[in-house]
This record gives structure tokens, sequence and C-alpha cells, in this order.
């Protein structure tokens, strides 16, 4: 079975957002970027069933501006075997990113596909979703654990309030949740391969894909500062203020 | 353009997440309708029909219900959405697992959890865990949107008499099967609905010292939680971590305990009504944050804390 991963280059969960004077946007020059870690769970994940001899192949794409080729460098150091970079200008919205996608799919023919459940970029949360719809195909979504069966996925999924566990037929899609796995780092032997894996180039084009954003971006805002805080002496102190002040005990 | 609200239900209850959807959907027009996706619909109905506002509610039918597939219900969505402008669910991982497999039926761009209504094309919406707040406008004829139960009041109940009429048969498709579900049974409330969150950071030391925060999680009702380093240091489990890559809560009171406060931390809590912070460092970043501080030991300071209460 052929595995597609699909990764995206975000700004790392470390950095501080600022956000533009202009309201157009946060900052992203000479800013620290890194694989939105759900999709670092997701690479994990087709790594593992790789080595568990499950996946024949798992192919890595992402979609956005050519530096994330380097996203796909990563994933390849993870252990990928290769990747695909379709090139856009401006990282596109989750449904021209499931187009782009489900394009990718109707090449390669994937037995299934692993996302991370959002980026933690723009908070979405669409993608996989979107992608099996197009596709007309089950989905297993915010997934914590995975079952390979005979031409079946059992998904067990994080839901508010607990787990949730369905059975999907293959081919499928399935989206990361944190505790499916804990991703590991690549090795100094997976990055010196990585350089030599290939990377196919594609454009929207390629996939007759109007990548042309729905959205409009008014602006955006930093959220309003909260008022500065008070250091407290002591326990009762706080007690007192939690139940007569703020009532909240 | 009408408003149709996809109801997450729980049986006779609404739960929270739909009441305030229907408080944000009768916001952007007077015209809503509610669709009810439940196996048992008629109790659900029946609360939702009760909802001051609500014009009529959509029961829908058939086999297809059980289990509450997206990939059953999407096209029932689909079906019932025509003739509306706008399609709203909340935001909770049932909505978030069912509209946009709707949207992308439907060709449009969903927006995602948003926590303000400026107008009927224009949204805001937070990114980046809510470090930046977006304001989006739609191009699409139909907009379809999750919300933030949050951020919106519940909608009033009862008093309400909307009419309940069938709607679309849902048919069960057979790519996929429900099989089980496993409600947590603790007695503390869920980490993202609690109403008070205690979540302990590195300094807490070890898996054991969590005991201390147990303690006074039973005497406040409240969800306890972890920041990454906690869980990366394996006191708890990763389903307790609270942060950007964990849950994001937004609590009336959260109580941050050795935690200094990473970015990635702050992320996850930084809305929460009534922040405070307990660290032996008062450096600490967390106490920017936060409306109240406590420098010190935390091995004294919590057990003061429990028996001050």
């Amino acid at each position: 079975m052929k595995i597609l991963v699909a990764v995206k280059r975000v700004i790392d969960y470390n950095v501080r957002i600022r956000v533009l004077p202009d309201g157009s946007g946060v900052e992203t020059d000479n800013v620290k970027m890194s694989m939105n870690p759900f999709d670092e769970i997701a690479v994990e994940e087709a790594i593992r069933l790789k080595e568990a001899g499950t996946a024949s192949e798992v192919v890595a794409v992402s979609i956005g501006p050519a530096r994330s080729q380097e996203t796909i460098r990563t994933a390849l150091a993870f252990g990928c075997d290769r990747g695909i970079h379709v090139q856009t200008e401006q990282p596109p919205e989750p449904l021209a990113v499931a187009k782009l996608l489900a394009g990718v799919v109707a090449a390669e023919e994937p037995g299934l596909v692993i996302l991370g459940k959002q980026a933690i970029d723009d908070d979405s949360n669409q993608t996989g979703q979107m992608l099996a719809a197009l596709l007309g195909w089950p989905q297993g979504t915010f997934a914590s654990e995975l079952v390979i069966g005979d031409g079946v996925f059992d998904v067990t999924r994080e839901i508010d309030g607990g787990l949730e566990t369905i059975s999907i037929n293959a081919p499928a899609i399935v989206t990361t949740d944190l505790r499916l796995n804990e991703p590991r780092y690549p090795s100094l032997p997976g990055i010196m391969k990585a350089k030599s894996k290939p990377i196919e180039a594609k454009t929207p084009a390629d996939y007759s894909v109007d990548v042309a954003p729905r959205l409009e971006t008014v602006t955006v805002a930093e959220p309003p500062p909260r008022p500065p805080g008070r250091m407290l002496e002591s326990a009762t102190e706080l007690v007192q203020i939690l139940r007569e002040e703020k009532g909240v005990l | 353009m009408a408003v149709l609200v996809v109801a997450e239900t729980d049986g006779a209850n609404l739960p929270r997440g739909t009441l305030a959807t229907i408080t944000a959907a009768l916001a952007i027009d007077p015209e809503v309708d509610v669709l009810v996706l439940d196996e048992q619909g008629d109790e659900a109905s029946g609360a939702a029909s009760g909802i001051v506002g609500v014009r009529s509610v959509i029961k829908a039918g058939g086999p297809g219900l059980a289990g509450n597939l997206a990939e059953n219900l999407a096209p029932a969505v689909v079906e019932a959405a025509r003739n509306y402008g706008y399609v709203l669910a909340p935001a909770g991982t049932w909505g978030k697992n069912l509209m946009p497999r709707v949207a992308a039926m439907l060709d449009v761009q969903q927006i995602s959890d948003i926590t303000e209504i400026v107008d009927g094309d224009t949204f805001i919406r937070p990114i980046y865990a809510g470090n930046a707040l977006a304001t989006v406008r739609s191009r699409d004829p139909v907009k379809v949107i999750t919300v933030r139960g949050t951020a919106f009041a519940v909608a009033e109940a009862p008093g309400g008499s909307a009419a309940i009429t069938a709607g679309p048969e849902v048919a069960a498709h057979d790519i996929a099967r429900f099989v089980k579900r496993e409600l947590s049974q603790s007695d503390r409330p869920e980490l993202a609905a609690a109403r008070i969150v205690i979540s302990g950071g590195r300094g807490m030391g070890s898996g054991e010292n969590f005991q201390l925060l147990d303690q006074l999680a039973d005497k406040l009702g409240a969800a306890v939680g972890a920041s990454r380093a906690a869980v990366d240091a394996g006191y708890v489990p990763n389903d307790f971590q609270v942060g950007q890559t964990g849950k994001v809560v937004a609590p009336e009171l959260y109580i941050a305990v050795g935690i200094s406060g990473a970015i990635q931390h702050l992320a996850g809590m930084k809305d929460s009504k009534v922040i405070v912070a307990i660290n032996k460092d008062q450096e600490a970043p967390i106490f920017q944050v936060a409306d109240y501080g406590l420098v010190g030991d935390l091995f004294k300071i919590v057990p003061e804390i429990a028996d001050a209460l």
C-alpha cells in the first residue's frame, strides 16, 4: 500500500506571533518556520507503517511557496521516499489545497492519505475532511489510534468527552491528533539521504485547480491585551479575591 | 438569507455549543431553522422547537443517522441546505468533522470557529491559536460556518414554539461503520468544557506530585491540565496538554502551577477569564498574562489554597 502524507510549512510553534502594523497579516520574514506539528505526527505514522511492512512507499506532498521544499526535505529526512511540491505564491485556502491533493491522489493512487488535523497557522481544521468529500472516501479524523486491517482501517478518534472508534474502508483519509504517536527526530543519516531523494515540481495548472482565494482577509489584529496583573502575598488573599471580587469559586 | 443550524444533539439536551450557534445564527438573520440529525430525534427536536427565535425544526430520519458518521450525514446536510444562505454548526469535534465535508460538497470555503459577526459577509475568527484575530469576508453564495461556543451566549429556552417538520432521509453508506464510543467516566469535568482548570508544569517535579493538583481540583470541581513540558517529561499523558499543540481552553478560572509560560502554552489558555499563576521564579513569563500571581514554593502554596477554601 502506498501512503500519501500532506505536510505544511508554518511558523514554528515556539515563535511569538507578531501582527503586522498594517493589519495585513503576521510577520513571517526572518521567522523560524517548521513542519506543522500535526503533520509531523502524520509523517511519523506513515513511516511506522512502512517500517512494519504495511506500507510499500510513503510520498510527502506540500503545497505552497518555493521554501515549502524545505518541509518536504524534512519529511524525507524522517524517512519518506519521495516528495511532490505543488508550488503556489501563497499557501492556498483549505478547499483549494483539498482540490490539489485530490489531483495528486488521482495521479498517485495511494491506499491511505494521512494529514494533520489542522495547521497551527490558520487553525482551519478542514483539509482532510474536504479531501475525503471530493474523493468520496471515508474519513477518520482526529485519530489517536490507527489499526490497519484487510481493506479496512479501524480509527480511534478523539471526540469531545472521550473516544470513538470507527471502521472505514480503504482507500481512506486519516487526520492526526496529538496522541497518535510521538514523532522521532530525524537522524543524521536520514538527513543526508534526504538530500538525494527526488522532489517532483508541480503547479496548480497541472491539476487544473483554481487557487484564487474565496475569502478576503479584511484585517488581522492583535487580540485585546489583558489588563496588568497583581502580585499577591498569600494563598488566603488569593482565595478571598477569587471568591469575593471575582466570584469564580 | 435564511440560516440553517446543523444541531449537535445529546438526547433531550442541546449542548451549549448548539445553543450558542443558534444565538450566532439569529445575529445573522431572523429566519433560523434547525436541522436535527439524531437517531432519537424526537427529544432533540422537541428541545430545539422550544428555543426562542427558531422558525422551524427539520427532523431528519433514516438508517444513516446511527453512529453519527460524516460520510452519511454530509449528503443529508447538503440536501437540506438548499435555499439557505448560511449553514452553521458548533465548532466542537462533531461539527469540525462534519462541516468541511459539507462545504467541499457545496464547493465553498468554510469559515471555521468564528467568534464574532461583523456583518452578513464578514466574520472574525482566531488564528495562530488566538494570538491573532482575522476578519474575513466571504464571497461564497452559501456560507458554511462553524461557531466557537464560548464566544456567544446560549439561546433562550424554553419559550419558543417552532413547528417540527420531517426532513431528509439519511442513507447509510457502507464505506464507514461506527464501532464504539467510550466517553470519559471521570468525576472531573472535561478539560475543554471545565469552568475551572488547574494545570501543572515542569515545576511539579514528578507525576506523583500531580496528586496535589488532583486534590485541589476535587475541592473545586476543576479539570486538571498540564503544560507540554510536563507531558514531555512524562509526568502526565498527552491528553492533559493545554497549549497550541494541545487543547485550547477558556475557563472562568485557570490556575497555572509551576508553569513558566512558554508561548505555546499561553496560546492554549490566555483567553481564560481569570488567570492565576503560582511559580517560584518571579520573572516567569506566565506572570505577564496572569491576573493574580503568587511567587513561592508550589508545594506549600497549593495546600494552603486547598485549606483556605
